[in-house]
């Protein structure tokens, strides 16, 4: 599955929101097949980097390349007609639309006809065939994740980013969270998952980064870091 | 019965004229959480556009152009005019201030209102022009709808407002933009990250609110015959109460508030006086938010989740 070619490499991204300094020198790369974490605490900025792969937010240093092409100037929508996808962190459906408008949402950018990706989402989580007329913000938080993750796969990402999606969800829910993601995986998407649930993230993935307070500190194979004793201790804050 | 109908299309009437007015209040405010003051000077500009035209093409006593074609070329005219000082709205007045305090935007709002206000005082003076419509449109035409005679023009602003409307409603829930302007309404940044580009989304909106406003410009033209450098305030000013009375930001909200504040303006001048139309307005303004503070069709407000 995985070969050489980075298809995402940051190299020494450094992001500010206003005078403060959040993402320091930040490198890190993902290559083509790969399933990669990256762990960090509270407020130590995993979410800001992965906006700033997205570029929703810019950073002040740094390039970003996607794909065999320096994106650090490109614009979101760019971005994701490339071919990144994200299931953002606390999942941000467009409550006041249906189901089946989410899913084409996040299809916007495709002008194919994506009516067998649909089919595809709807297979993976049958369940949302049956509540496509409902609104999304009616769904419980479990059917929240599953749109929110069939949104993403619509628009056919080659990397999937994923924001914390063990977030408020019942330990079951979460296993079967991370069994998508495994077998999204498994049909060919790279994809990096944010988690402060290190165990978790770290069963399933090849690599993983560990992030404190906006610098990478730790970067080794998922089994090296399993193994890590002070790991959760020192950085991860449990 | 015959006074009663009289005052029921009238009201129809003007309130279809507040319908689109009021529809720009809204998906501005859907959008951007701005009220857009200067909306009703883009529907005054509006109708200036379509009074120009008439006034090139020979004026109502001799148009040198058939009747429907002159009326489309005001229509189309108002649509270029007022669609393009939305737009410049939102790129000079809103856009550099979007990530400013909220207070900013509304203030430079405030601003440019004034600022076509004068700009429309020097361009067209403090006179009122007027479209002299019975001329254009011989006042005797008209459909007879049991004892009273409906003036075409009156049916004609009925039946075009209500079209768009329907037109707008399915644009908003079925194509692809659409869905991208309710999206981005509810949650500006996830829409950024589906990869929709938000400023373009923005644009369009103003596009269309203001293309709608530069319609009911012509609209109030045709029936109304006045056109000056100040109708645009106290129009924008219950076009907006219309869009609060309905749930700001709701669409459906809009059309609806639009329609029951010119229903009531014509119940009163009907029956109490004109000197209690803006009363009433008002007052059912007050009595609506005390009743139901988000307006007629405003939702809860839902989480983003
Ligand atoms: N829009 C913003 N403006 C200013 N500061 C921000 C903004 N967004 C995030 N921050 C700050 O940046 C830091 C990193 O935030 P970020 O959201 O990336 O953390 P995180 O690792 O995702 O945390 P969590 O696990 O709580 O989601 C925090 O201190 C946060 O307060
Ligand atoms: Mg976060």
């Amino acid at each position: 599955m995985t070969d050489s070619t980075p298809l995402l490499k940051l190299s020494d991204i450094n992001t500010f929101y206003g005078q403060i300094h959040i993402l320091q020198d930040i490198s890190m790369e993902i290559r083509s097949g790969e399933l990669v974490c990256l762990l960090g605490g509270n407020a130590s900025g995993k979410s800001t980097t992965l906006k700033t792969i997205l570029g929703i937010v810019s950073p002040r240093s740094g390039t970003i390349e996607f794909d065999g092409a320096d994106v650090t100037d490109k614009s979101t929508s760019f971005r994701i007609g490339q071919g990144m996808a994200i299931v953002p962190e606390n999942r941000r459906l467009f409550a006041p639309m249906t189901v089946l408008e989410n899913l084409e949402m996040g299809a916007y950018l495709r002008d194919d006809d994506h009516s067998e990706d649909l089919e595809q989402v709807y297979e993976l989580f049958p369940l949302l065939a049956d509540r496509k007329s409902q609104l999304a913000g009616t769904l419980s938080g479990g059917e929240q994740q599953m749109v929110a993750m069939g949104r993403a796969l619509m628009s056919r990402p080659k990397l999937l980013l994923m924001d914390e999606p063990s977030m408020g969800l019942a330990p079951i829910l979460v296993e079967q969270s991370f069994e998508i993601i495994q077998q999204v995986h498994q049909a060919g998407v790279s994809v990096l998952v944010v988690e402060q649930n290190a165990n978790m993230a770290l069963s399933i993935a090849d690599h993983g980064y560990v992030l404190a307070t906006g610098r990478i500190v730790l970067a080794d194979t998922a089994e090296v870091l399993t193994e890590h004793e002070g790991l959760k201790k020192a950085y991860l804050g449990r | 019965m015959e006074f009663f109908l009289q005052q029921t299309v009238n009201g129809l009437t003007l309130g279809s004229v507040y319908a689109l007015l009021a529809l720009g209040y809204s998906m501005v405010y859907g959008i951007l959480k701005l009220l857009n003051f200067a909306h009703g000077e883009v529907y005054m500009f509006g109708a200036f556009a379509g009074y120009g035209v008439l006034t090139v093409l020979g004026g109502s006593s001799a148009p040198l152009v058939p009747i429907w074609l002159m009326i489309l070329l005001m229509f189309v005219a108002a649509v270029v005019v007022s669609s393009t000082i939305g737009v410049a709205l939102e790129r000079f007045a809103y856009r550099p201030l979007r990530n400013s305090t909220r207070i900013a935007p509304l203030i430079s709002a405030v601003g440019a209102s004034f600022f076509l206000q004068a700009a429309a005082l020097l361009l067209f003076t403090a006179n009122s022009r007027s479209y002299d419509a019975p001329n254009l449109i011989a006042i005797q035409t008209g459909i007879p709808i049991g004892p009273i005679r409906v003036w075409m023009v009156r049916v004609m602003v009925i039946v075009t407002s209500a079209v768009l409307m329907i037109l707008l409603t399915l644009w908003v829930n079925r194509t692809r933009t659409g869905k991208a302007v309710r999206a981005v309404s509810f949650d500006r940044e996830a829409a950024a990250m589906m990869g929709i580009d938000v400023d373009k989304v923005i644009v369009i909106t103003f596009l269309i609110g203001s293309a709608l406003a530069g319609v009911g410009g012509v609209m109030v033209g045709l029936v109304f015959g006045r056109v000056f450098h100040l109708m645009g305030f106290v129009a924008g000013l219950k076009a907006f109460t219309a869009a609060v009375v309905g749930g700001i930001g709701s669409i459906p909200g809009a059309m609806f508030g639009g329609l029951l504040i010119g229903f009531a303006e014509a119940y009163t001048t009907g029956y109490i006086s004109s000197t209690f139309q803006n009363l009433i307005v008002f007052a059912l303004l007050v009595v609506v938010l005390l009743v139901r503070p988000r307006g007629l069709f405003g939702r809860e407000e839902l989480v983003k989740v």
